[in-house]
Order: structure tokens, then C-alpha cells, then sequence
């Protein structure tokens, strides 16, 4: 028998389990989506696949009553662990009127539902990171102890948006969790023509927090690393910048040909690192996943995006006129 | 009532409004300790400490954005740029963020956050403290700008601004500050957003200006009288979204109509208000609607000769009033 690490770290078996289940939950959500755009029923994809270990690690070591969530596009393991469900996704990916993030307005991809503390989002990156830093000080200001959770890819991290925020929350101690989710490509860019240093996480110290490299593919690690940053934030002593790294299994969209700009070995091999394989293997090893509760886990998901795609397709789009409603209160 | 000047206006309601709720709290850099360059949140740092007057990094795009966020959580954050120039790092919060959110969110988030900034020329600022930037803003459904002429307007307007529950960006005019002094009433009160205001009734011509050059078209308008011109003067007060009804009223009053900014001519707010004007006015006017601005040079250079050639004043208003006057 494996070495049982979840216990060491606190985690029941039951929680590993659903630790999984959401993992395979946003996997299976997205692979639909894919099928869904390429038989031309949705216009759009961007994938969470390859990066539900760090997006669910990292939610599961929150407190997912109050901390904020300001997730980027890929984040689908992030905002189903925050509450959003398939069937919000699903809307969302058919632009539909009851969709929660935006109602039909914005791509998918484009989290927000304020309800479950998921904070809107746009397209150009990283401009949520001084938001993140804006909330944690609101919640500073009113003393309150939750933690803001703010991702993003290793290309945004050139941002100024992250160097501003990463820096107001250090010099006003303001509990942030910065966690970038480096997946070795920014569309079709390596990591190497974007960072001169060797981490992301080497950019902490400049901003006088801590910065951790984990391993993405694993939940555990991230799980193990964020929930030290959240004890961090709520106890008063800062931010911190956590990189966990994987790897974009998918193109960078539904829109993009990434045979272009890397080979086919490199993906193979990084596919042999994908935590839905890993995570299950260590489960199975644990004794915890059996042959029977994987069954009736896939069969209880398989339905749940079955059930979301059908609703979603037959639900009706937002009134033409209403694409002039709530340019300001009203 | 009491007389006080431009940034008096300023720093009272601030002031006032910090007291009102607590969730009001200013940001910017140099705005605590020191009370602003200007000293617009003079004796705001010792009243409310440092937490509610807070000294930030020297970064445009996190004193917006951080701000946004705070106000996304329910506060009500007040940002300064130091110069309305410095404001372009922050251009993408203010425009992808602030002015979006509640749009895109279908109605579910909302950023009640002002940004306040000292704009305009005249002061030997050069090309870098002196410009009008209103007009890249201008065309951004979701914001409201709002640039008064005095300190009534000031006080009631930000305010007003403070509690409104969208984002405001609230230029101020920096040679106004000290140069502008008015009564304004002891009690609490609010003006309205979105409503221009006329600053001078009048029969002859109508002036469409706002911030400091409503005070030029008004010692025009003095001037001319001993000429028999009656001005009819209209400040504009919130430039975005426009008072298209008070325009056109304005307009067809005296169906001659004069624009005037110190901001380039080009491309400006007092371009959009000549659009209004010959959408709705066309059997009102007497004569082509006139624009008087700034030239379409990138800014207002240092040395003195080029300054007061770019720089809007009273006599330039006057002459231009008195050639509508005379078509």
C-alpha cells in the first residue's frame, strides 16, 4: 500500500474523494464543451484540462463559505468548487439567459457569480489581481478574515497589473494568495521567451512575500502550500505567490492549432503526467477509489453533464433588447 | 453661506462624506500624510488615520484597480491621480474594469468607485500637468464624468458622486482651485449627475462650455452686455453621459450657439454636443454652430508665449462670442 499523504495533510478520505469527483467533474464538462463546439453548437471553447489538480487543490484548502475566488479563464476546477454547477457552465457555454456569469454577454470562460463570491472577470488578463488586492484590503478595513484567491497563467505574470497588485498587497500585508498556473505556454509562447528568470515564483521576493513551485499535476501539494498561505493570510502576516506547475493539454481555444508551434511527443509525454490519471492511481493505490465508486462516479457525472447539456441547449436566449439593460443601475 | 474656494469644496466633501459612512475611504499617492500635492485631502489623514486616507505605491493602474476591487466588495473608495496626465496606466481598469463590470456581470457586481483627478492648464504645467483628458473617457458606456465649474458644484457633485452606485470619474480643474471661490450652503446636499446647469440666462447667444472656461464665457458675457449682447451660458457639468435635453433647450433659446473647452478641438465633448445640437436643432439655429478650442497639438508647451496660445481665456471667449453675436 502507497504512502498516504492526504492524511498527513488532513484530508478524510471522503474529501480526497470529491477532491477527484470535481477534478473529473470539470474534465468531463470541458471535454463536452469541446465536442459541443466542434458539432457547431457553441461558438467557443478555453480549457481547464491539464490544470484541475492546482484549480482544485487550491479551492479545496480555501474556506469556500467566504474566501473570494478571482478566478482566470481556464479556472472551471476553481469556480465548481466554489459553487457554480455544470448546468451554470453549460448556460454559459451556450450563452444563455439564465447563465449566471454574465447571462450570454461574455465568452465562456468569463467566471462570475457573486452569490458564491466568485468575482467577475474580462478577457484582458490579469487586470483581476488588483481587484484580489482591493478585496483583501476591504476585508482588511472591515476586519473580517477571509483571504482573497487570486490565478493566472505564467504569461500574465509580465503583466503590470500582477507587479502592481503583487506589491500593494506586501507592502499592506493584505492576505492575497497570488497562485499563477503556469502551463508552459502563453497561446503559442514557452515559458522561455516569457520569463528571464528560472520561476515564476522567484518574482515573490521582490514584492517582500514569499514564493513557492509546486506541482500542478498533484492536489495534494497545492492543496498543502495554499492552505499554508491562507493560515498565512488570515493570521495577518501577507501574501503569498504560489506557482504551481502542469501543462495545457488542449489547445490554447477552440480557435487555436497548437500542432503549429509544439510537437506531438511533447504533449503525449506531458499527458502521462495528467492528474486525472495521476490522482486516480493514487487513490486506487490508497484503497480509496475501487472499481465499483469510479463506475458510479463516472455514471453519476456522466449524467449530471448529460442533464446540463440539455438543459442548456433548449433554454432561450436573453430578449434582443435587453443587450441595453444595466449599463448603469437601474 | 460661506465663501470658499475650488479645493475647499473638495476636501469638505470628502470630509463630510467619511463621516457620513465609513465605508468611504480615499487612496492615492500623497493624499495621507502630506494631504496631496495640492492639499485637497488637507487634515483627512489626522481625522480618519491612516487606514481610511491611504498612502499607495507609486502605480496608476493598481490605485484604480485596487480600488475597484474594494468597491466590487461594498466599499467606497475615492481614487486620486495625482495629474489627470498620469491617469493612462490606469486607462484599462477604468475602461476593460470599472466601466464594464456591471454590464457584463448582467446586473450581479458593481464598482461605486470615484476617481478623482486635477486636469486642465494655465499653471505652467506643460505637456504633462496640464492636459484635458475627459474625451478618452467619453465614449464609455458605464462611466459618468462629471468636471464642475465651482465650488457648489463641486461639493454637491462629488458627493453625489460618492453615492452613486457606478463608476465616476471626477476631473477637477487645477487652476480653479484657488482661483475660484463661491458660497456654499452650511447643510448637507447633493446635486444631480447628468444635469447641466445655466450658469447665466440670456437671450442673444448661447455659450455650451464646462469647468473653468464657464467662468471666461461668464466675464465675457459681462463684457458684452455694455455691447447689448445677452449670453445665455450653459455648463455642462457632467460631460458623460450628456444633458441632451438641456443642450437643446440651450440651443434653441437663441439659435446661435457657441462651444467652448480648453481641450484639443478635435474629437472632443463639445464635438458630440454639436452632433446633438444639429440632430435636434436644425429649424432653431441662426448660424453655424461655432467651436471654440484648443489647437490639435499634442499639449500645452512649458514656455510662456506657447502657453497662453494654447490656453483658453477670457478674451479669446469674448471675441468669439462677439463674432456669433454679430452673423
Amino acid at each position: 500500500m502507497a504512502e498516504n499523504r492526504h492524511k498527513a495533510l488532513g484530508l478524510s478520505d471522503e474529501q480526497v474523494l470529491d477532491m477527484f469527483r470535481t477534478m473529473l467533474l470539470a474534465r468531463r464538462i470541458d471535454e463536452r464543451m469541446w465536442l459541443l463546439n466542434r458539432a457547431g453548437k457553441i461558438p467557443f471553447v478555453i480549457s481547464c484540462q491539464g490544470q484541475e489538480a492546482a484549480q482544485v487543490g487550491a479551492s479545496y484548502a480555501l474556506d469556500r463559505e467566504k474566501d473570494y475566488a478571482l478566478p482566470y479563464y481556464r479556472d472551471m476546477g476553481v469556480v465548481l468548487s466554489f459553487g457554480m454547477t455544470a448546468k451554470d457552465l453549460m448556460l454559459s457555454g451556450f450563452a444563455k439567459a439564465e447563465d449566471p456569469n454574465s447571462g450570454g454577454r461574455q465568452m465562456p470562460g468569463h467566471f462570475g457569480q457573486k452569490e458564491n463570491r466568485i468575482v467577475t472577470g474580462s478577457s484582458p488578463v490579469t487586470t483581476q489581481v488588483p481587484h484580489a488586492v482591493g478585496i483583501a484590503l476591504a476585508g482588511k478595513m472591515e476586519k473580517k478574515d477571509f483571504v482573497s484567491f487570486v490565478t493566472f497563467g505564467e504569461g500574465s505574470s509580465n503583466q503590470g497589473d500582477f507587479h502592481e497588485g503583487a506589491n500593494f498587497a506586501g507592502v499592506h500585508k493584505l492576505p492575497v494568495i497570488f497562485m499563477v498556473e503556469n502551463n508552459k505556454y502563453a497561446i503559442s509562447v514557452p515559458v522561455s521567451k516569457q520569463l528571464a528568470c528560472e520561476k515564476v515564483s522567484d518574482r515573490a521576493i521582490g514584492y517582500g512575500m514569499p514564493g513557492y513551485t509546486v506541482d500542478g499535476n498533484d492536489p495534494l501539494a497545492v492543496y498543502e502550500a495554499v492552505k499554508s498561505a491562507a493560515d498565512r493570510g488570515r493570521n495577518g502576516e501577507g501574501p503569498t505567490l504560489i506557482e504551481t506547475v502542469s501543462y495545457r493539454l488542449t489547445p490554447h481555444s477552440s480557435d487555436d492549432d497548437d500542432r503549429t508551434y509544439r510537437e506531438r511527443e511533447e504533449v503525449d509525454e506531458a499527458k502521462k503526467k495528467d492528474s486525472i490519471v495521476t490522482f486516480a492511481n493514487y487513490l486506487r493505490e490508497a484503497g480509496i477509489l475501487t472499481d465499483e465508486k469510479e463506475k458510479e462516479m463516472n455514471d453519476e457525472i456522466n449524467k449530471i453533464v448529460n442533464e446540463a447539456t440539455d438543459y442548456a441547449e433548449n433554454a432561450a436566449y436573453a430578449e434582443a433588447e435587453s443587450a441595453l439593460n444595466y449599463v448603469y443601475e437601474e | 453661506m460661506a465663501v470658499i474656494s475650488y479645493i475647499q469644496a473638495v476636501t469638505q466633501a470628502l470630509k463630510e462624506e467619511m463621516q457620513r459612512d465609513e465605508k468611504v475611504f480615499v487612496l492615492g499617492e500623497d493624499v495621507g500624510k502630506r494631504g496631496g500635492v495640492f492639499r485637497a485631502t488637507d487634515g483627512l489623514y489626522d481625522e480618519f488615520g491612516e487606514e481610511r486616507v491611504l498612502d499607495t505605491p507609486l502605480a496608476e493602474s493598481a490605485i484604480a484597480g485596487v480600488g475597484i476591487g474594494a468597491a466590487m466588495y461594498g466599499m467606497r473608495p475615492v481614487a486620486e491621480m495625482q495629474f489627470a496626465d498620469f491617469i493612462m496606466p490606469a486607462v484599462n481598469q477604468i475602461i476593460s474594469e470599472a466601466a464594464k463590470i456591471r454590464y457584463r456581470s448582467n446586473n450581479d457586481w458593481n464598482a461605486p468607485i470615484t476617481i478623482r483627478a486635477p486636469y486642465g492648464g494655465g499653471v505652467h504645467g506643460a505637456l504633462y500637468h496640464s492636459q484635458s483628458v475627459e474625451a478618452i473617457f467619453a465614449n464609455q458606456p458605464g462611466l459618468k464624468i462629471v468636471m464642475p465649474s465651482t465650488p457648489y458644484d463641486v461639493k454637491g457633485l462629488l458627493k453625489a458622486s460618492i453615492r452613486d452606485n457606478d463608476p465616476v470619474l471626477f476631473f477637477e480643474h487645477k487652476r480653479a482651485y484657488r482661483l475660484i471661490k463661491g458660497e456654499v450652503p452650511e447643510e448637507d446636499y447633493t446635486l444631480p449627475i447628468g444635469k447641466a446647469d445655466v450658469k447665466r440666462e440670456g437671450a442673444d447667444i448661447t455659450v455650451i462650455t464646462y469647468g473653468l472656461c464657464v467662468h471666461f464665457a461668464l466675464q465675457a458675457a459681462e463684457k458684452l452686455t455694455e455691447e447689448g449682447i445677452d449670453a445665455h451660458i450653459l455648463d455642462l457639468r457632467t460631460v458623460y453621459p450628456l444633458d441632451k435635453e438641456g443642450i437643446i433647450e440651450a440651443a434653441s433659446k437663441t439659435g446661435k450657439v457657441l462651444l467652448v473647452t480648453e481641450d484639443n478641438k478635435e474629437g472632443g465633448i463639445i464635438s458630440e454636443v454639436s452632433a446633438i445640437i444639429s440632430e435636434n436643432c436644425l429649424f432653431d439655429l441662426d448660424a453655424p454652430v461655432q467651436r471654440l478650442a484648443g489647437p490639435d497639438v499634442p499639449s500645452m508647451p512649458y514656455a510662456p508665449t506657447m502657453e497662453k496660445h494654447f490656453m483658453m481665456n477670457p478674451d479669446k471667449v469674448e471675441k468669439a462670442m462677439r463674432d456669433l453675436a454679430e452673423f
